[in-house]
């Protein structure tokens, strides 16, 4: 199966170098002629393993628990202006 | 020599007051500070930090006070948050991120009075079984450092065979801990799924991933596991299974213990001194009274390509945080989509962004069924597979992996090649058991290779109980590899 | 041609949990940025959810508030996409197991009852917020993780009109359900409408517009009226709709189109492999069920029917839960709700916005409105004195009897003392007896007044002017 990769690379926000795109494109198509083999099997009548382990319910009480202080919040942002985390101007 | 000392060795002679843990801290220091610079197991130490963490716990012991693990030094993987300490994961995108928290088990470690130190090499965000993969260069096999340690636990592996420190923590998705263990010639053990708390552990394959130890005997590796095992809170996963004394389960001896040899691990790639090397391992657990039998894993050539398909999906999912808005080494962009673009590629290595491609089509709009729910169908057959097995035995054993070591460069430019030697290891995880390798021999040209032993979910006492009998029925746990 | 409209809400309400869903955060509005955050809703490395009981307690209250059925089993799935205020750069969300599904709204609509099917009400997590200044943007991760219960309807509803009262019910049934406070200037309910038009009588449904993250109920009526006169202009031009975002631009008072995105939307739905599902028990459930209080409308009719109330005052009562509680308190075993109703609406009201009191702080028993009624209808005292009364017993609690005794207000309805009042009236006041008898009947309510001032307010009325008229007209 073919991988259009610059779709798949848009959709994981990560931007490649020609010379990347290049080299991985190959790897991937084998990795993916690999996991092809799964078609092998018949899986009609067996369910996904949802979770790993059995549990359920699985929840806490609705107490407050010590919250940051603001300077431990944005202690690793890489920019920070008046108590907010600075991003490039966001455009709708 | 106070830094190749084993967990129990260190803490009677801290009990007899022979020895104090600041000595002890302070000989590993300077071990790491002979060997490191050969073997990279290190990304970073904080030596003052670690002596006045020793200085304290000899402090406590002075007190009267006395608990697991006071005043021992205890490496940590780079993949779990220490409060004001780097977590790079080996990788350039975290920057210069200092946690302003503890994973719950760095926490445990404190409680139990451990000196927490160094953050230890691996494959970057644990993908990878070679420690290749790492923004701070590779970490090489102590006992011949043309060789790859194993990874994705390669630091943490390397760190214990080298006595650079007592004990160290690792992680294990798809065996990165076991295959170093193994390469390397120390104990490593994966705790069943939910056994330990993975608040704090970054998440590569969230299904998959599990904290475990590394350390120089089963006895040690019973030790550290008991004070990391048990609940938390924070930890949707966690299964809140009473904590057994595994120190207790040890002494058991194997007698009627019932050990399933796999009839479709006999492949192609199994390297002949590997296998001569396992098959007298199992032996030898015959001679001690363990029963052995042949059974069947049907689905075992289908576990790599679902763990392929599953891991990479979760991670996919689980490393999309790392965009440089709230952390990281950010690259400007004129729109948040251009510096999360820049960003990411320019700070994921290539090993990662291949997975997190992966990941990320095997979910995409029309592909979903196909691959990722394929996979997690596929992969309750394998988890059949291994629970019918464990109606007629206690235990599997095998080869931990195909091959001894490689070398470093050799199969680093064929991924494919790469995830295929993970054989023996994966299916573990998929199916939540655990699972432990001790050393059982070297090869012809010195490299270690290991017994691997699977349990059934929360089986570890009787994991731990086979794998001391057979490492004090032998001796390859008393060999280090020469480094002066 | 003649086009009808088709459209269908998603409201998105922050449900009112002291703590956030995931960690222990304060779920609270106004404080300094960044300052109700941690490392789980920060998103940092290594960082893992824990459900709040508490989120999903509200929900299934609230899947019973919509008439829903609450399953079995519900799970957590992940919803992939990238944002800056989306700490995970995923929203955890429930996609095919959602923890309501299938109930209705049923609200009263142009003079009549309607009814709009709603589809689920799932829980999910809020986002940061986003603040932009002229070169840059700025987060505040407050909000992210605040617990959020999207309630998406079937497209039941057909105008503006209706879209708005929908809302409005929605409302007033979460907050008599106190699963939210509905603070809409706190950004508390938000709302994505999906509208499309097709000609009427045709079943196929036309393409689907969605105006996204609407804040004002108001503003919802006035979008949805636009776009639809904008979508059959297009279509009466011969045109063509393409399934988009738009979004409202309440002061220019029209949608515009928001960049399509091509491959924004494939968001790679998978399960949660951090969290566990969900499988209510039936004790669990029992146990909200019976918090389950009665609703806005279920309340207007019953009471209504129960006591005889025109809908004026029902409104009253839907409106005010404690006055209401009060009044059935008051009126319990009355024989005349109404005046019971009227003291609670016109006085009790009155005095508690006055004084700037509740329900809760009165001094007195609801009985005692009760007692008081009944004295006025026994002729005891006169409706006038009665004012006075209830205003001693909203001052100092004391019961009615007590005030009526201890003043010596007591009615005087013995004919042959009215008659010695009367007869001093008109004494006193020739010239209005004059005109009374001369037939300006008006003049009557003056020497009646007259009679009341004497009687320091404590004669009969009634009586009075009849002995009144009896003594003048010989």
């Amino acid at each position: 199966m073919e991988m259009d990769l610059s779709r798949v690379v848009k959709l994981a926000r990560i931007e490649l170098t020609p010379e990347e795109e290049q080299r991985l494109a190959p790897q991937l198509g084998e990795v993916l002629k690999y996991i092809e083999k799964l078609n092998e099997l018949d899986v009609s009548g067996v369910e996904p393993t949802a979770h790993a382990t059995p549990l359920s319910n699985v929840m806490r009480e609705d107490e407050p628990r010590d919250s940051l202080s603001q300077e431990d919040a944005l202690r690793n942002a890489p920019k920070a202006a008046n108590g907010l985390f600075v991003v490039p101007k966001i455009v709708e | 020599m106070a830094h190749s000392l084993t967990i129990h060795q260190l803490v009677e002679q801290l009990r007899a007051g022979e020895l104090s843990s600041r000595e002890a801290t302070q000989a590993c220091l300077d071990r790491v500070e002979q060997v490191d610079g050969r073997l990279n197991a290190f990304i970073r130490v904080d030596a003052g930090d670690a002596l006045a963490q020793a200085d304290l716990a000899d402090q406590a012991r002075a007190a009267g006070e006395d608990r697991p693990l006071l005043g021992v030094p205890v490496a940590v993987k780079d993949v779990l948050a220490v409060k004001d300490q780097s977590l790079n994961c080996a990788s350039k995108i975290l920057g210069e991120f200092n946690s302003p928290y503890d994973a719950t088990v760095i926490q445990k470690l404190r409680d139990a009075g451990a000196v927490i130190f160094g953050r230890l090499n691996m494959d970057e965000f644990a993908m990878g079984s070679s420690t290749e993969n790492s923004a701070f260069g590779p970490t090489r096999n102590p006992w011949n450092t043309d060789y790859i340690p194993g990874g994705s636990s390669g630091g943490s592996a390397v760190a214990v065979a080298a006595d650079e420190c007592i004990a160290s923590l690792g992680s294990d998705t798809g065996g990165s801990i076991r295959q170093p263990a193994a390469l390397c010639g120390c104990v490593g053990l994966k705790p069943t799924y939910g056994r330990v708390s993975r608040y704090g552990l970054v998440a590569f394959a969230s299904s998959l991933d599990q904290v475990g130890p590394f350390t120089k005997d089963v006895r040690d590796a019973a030790t550290l596991l008991q004070v990391i095992a048990g609940a938390d809170e924070r930890d949707s996963t966690n299964v809140p299974e009473p904590v057994p004394n595994y120190a207790a389960a040890l002494s058991g001896g194997v007698k009627g213990l019932r050990i399933g040899l796999p009839r479709e691990y006999q492949v192609e790639g199994l390297n002949p001194e590997v296998k001569a090397a396992t098959d007298a391992a199992v032996k030898q657990l015959e001679a001690l009274g363990a029963e052995v039998r042949e059974i069947s894993l049907p689905h075992t050539e289908y576990a790599i390509a679902t763990y392929y398909i599953i891991a990479t999906a979760e991670a996919s999912a689980n490393l999309a945080r790392f965009e440089g808005v709230r952390y990281g080494a950010r690259l400007g962009g004129a729109s948040p989509e251009e510096m999360n673009r820049k960003t990411r590629g320019a700070g994921f290595g290539e090993e990662v962004k291949r997975r997190i491609i992966l990941g990320t089509y095997v979910l995409s709009s029309g592909y979903y069924d196909a691959y990722y729910l394929r996979a997690q169908k596929v992969r309750t057959l394998i988890r059949q597979d291994f629970l019918k097995a464990f109606e007629e035995v206690d235990l599997i054993a095998s080869p931990t992996t195909p091959t001894p070591a490689f070398k470093i460069g050799e199969k680093s430019g064929d991924p494919l090649q790469m995830y295929l030697s993970d054989i023996y290891t994966i299916s573990c995880n998929l199916a939540g058991l655990c699972g432990i390798s001790v050393p059982c021999g070297f090869s012809g040209c010195g490299l270690p290779m290991g017994l691997q032993l699977l349990g059934k979910p929360f089986g570890e006492p009787d994991l731990l109980r086979a794998a001391y009998a057979y490492e004090q029925a032998t001796d390859w746990h008393t060999q280090r590899p020469k480094l002066d | 041609m003649e086009y009808e409209s088709v459209i269908g809400l998603e409201t998105h309400v922050q449900l009112n949990t002291r703590t956030k869903m995931w960690c222990g955060c304060v779920n609270e509005y106004g404080a300094d940025p960044n300052t109700n955050v941690c490392p789980v809703c920060l998103g940092l490395p290594g960082v893992l959810p824990v459900p709040n009981a508490e989120a999903l307690r509200k929900t299934a209250l609230t899947g019973f508030l919509l008439n829903c059925d609450v399953p079995g089993y519900a799970k957590w799935d992940r919803k992939n996409y990238f944002y800056p205020d989306n700490p995970k750069n995923y929203q955890l969300t429930q996609l095919d197991f959602p923890s309501t599904i299938a109930g209705f709204v049923e609200f009263e609509f142009g003079g009549g009852l309607e009814k709009v099917r709603i589809n689920r009400a799932h829980l999910e997590e809020d986002v940061g917020k986003s603040f932009h200044f002229s070169d840059y943007s700025g987060i505040d991760f407050n909000r992210a993780g605040v617990p959020l219960l999207e309630i998406v309807t079937e497209p039941d509803i057909s105008s503006a009109n209706m879209a708005c009262e929908y809302l409005n019910a929605l409302k007033s049934i979460l907050e008599y359900g106190a699963v939210s406070d509905c603070d809409m200037e706190k950004g508390q309910v938000r709302c994505d409408v999906n509208i499309s038009v097709r000609p009427e009588g045709q079943q196929e449904l036309g393409e689907k517009i969605e105006i996204k993250n609407m804040n004002s109920f108001s503003g919802v009526r006035r979008a949805a009226e636009y776009e639809i006169a904008r979508q059959i202009e297009v279509l009466e031009k011969g045109g063509q709709l393409v399934q988009e975002t738009r979004r409202w631009d309440d002061d220019a008072g029209i949608t515009d189109s928001m960049r399509t995105k091509e491959d924004a939307h494939d968001y790679r739905y998978f399960p949660d492999p951090d969290l566990m599902p969900h499988r209510p028990s039936e004790e669990w459930l029992a146990a909200i069920r019976e918090e389950v209080v009665e609703l806005p409308l279920a309340r207007k009719r019953r009471l209504m029917g129960q006591y005889q109330l025109p809908e004026g005052d029902a409104d009253v009562f839907v409106g005010d839960v404690a006055l209401g509680d009060y009044f059935e308190e008051a009126a319990k075993g009355l024989k005349n709700p109404k005046q019971v109703a009227n003291w609670v609406i016109n006085n009790l009201r009155a005095k508690l916005v006055e004084t700037e009191t509740s329900v809760a702080d009165l001094k007195f028993p609801a009985a005692a409105i009760g007692e008081l009624v009944g004295l006025v209808e026994s002729g005891l005292i006169n409706s006038k004195i009665a004012q006075g009364v209830f205003a001693e017993i909203f001052a100092n609690g004391k019961t009615p009897a007590a005030i009526v005794k201890e003043k010596g207000l007591s009615q005087v309805s013995d004919s042959s003392e009215l008659e010695a009042f009367c007869r001093e009236a008109i004494e006193a006041n020739p010239g209005p007896a004059d005109d009374f008898r001369n037939g300006k009947e008006a003049a009557l309510n003056f020497l009646k007044g007259q009679v009341m001032k004497a009687s320091r307010g404590k004669a009969n009325p009634q009586l009075v002017g009849e002995l009144l008229a009896k003594i003048l007209n010989g």
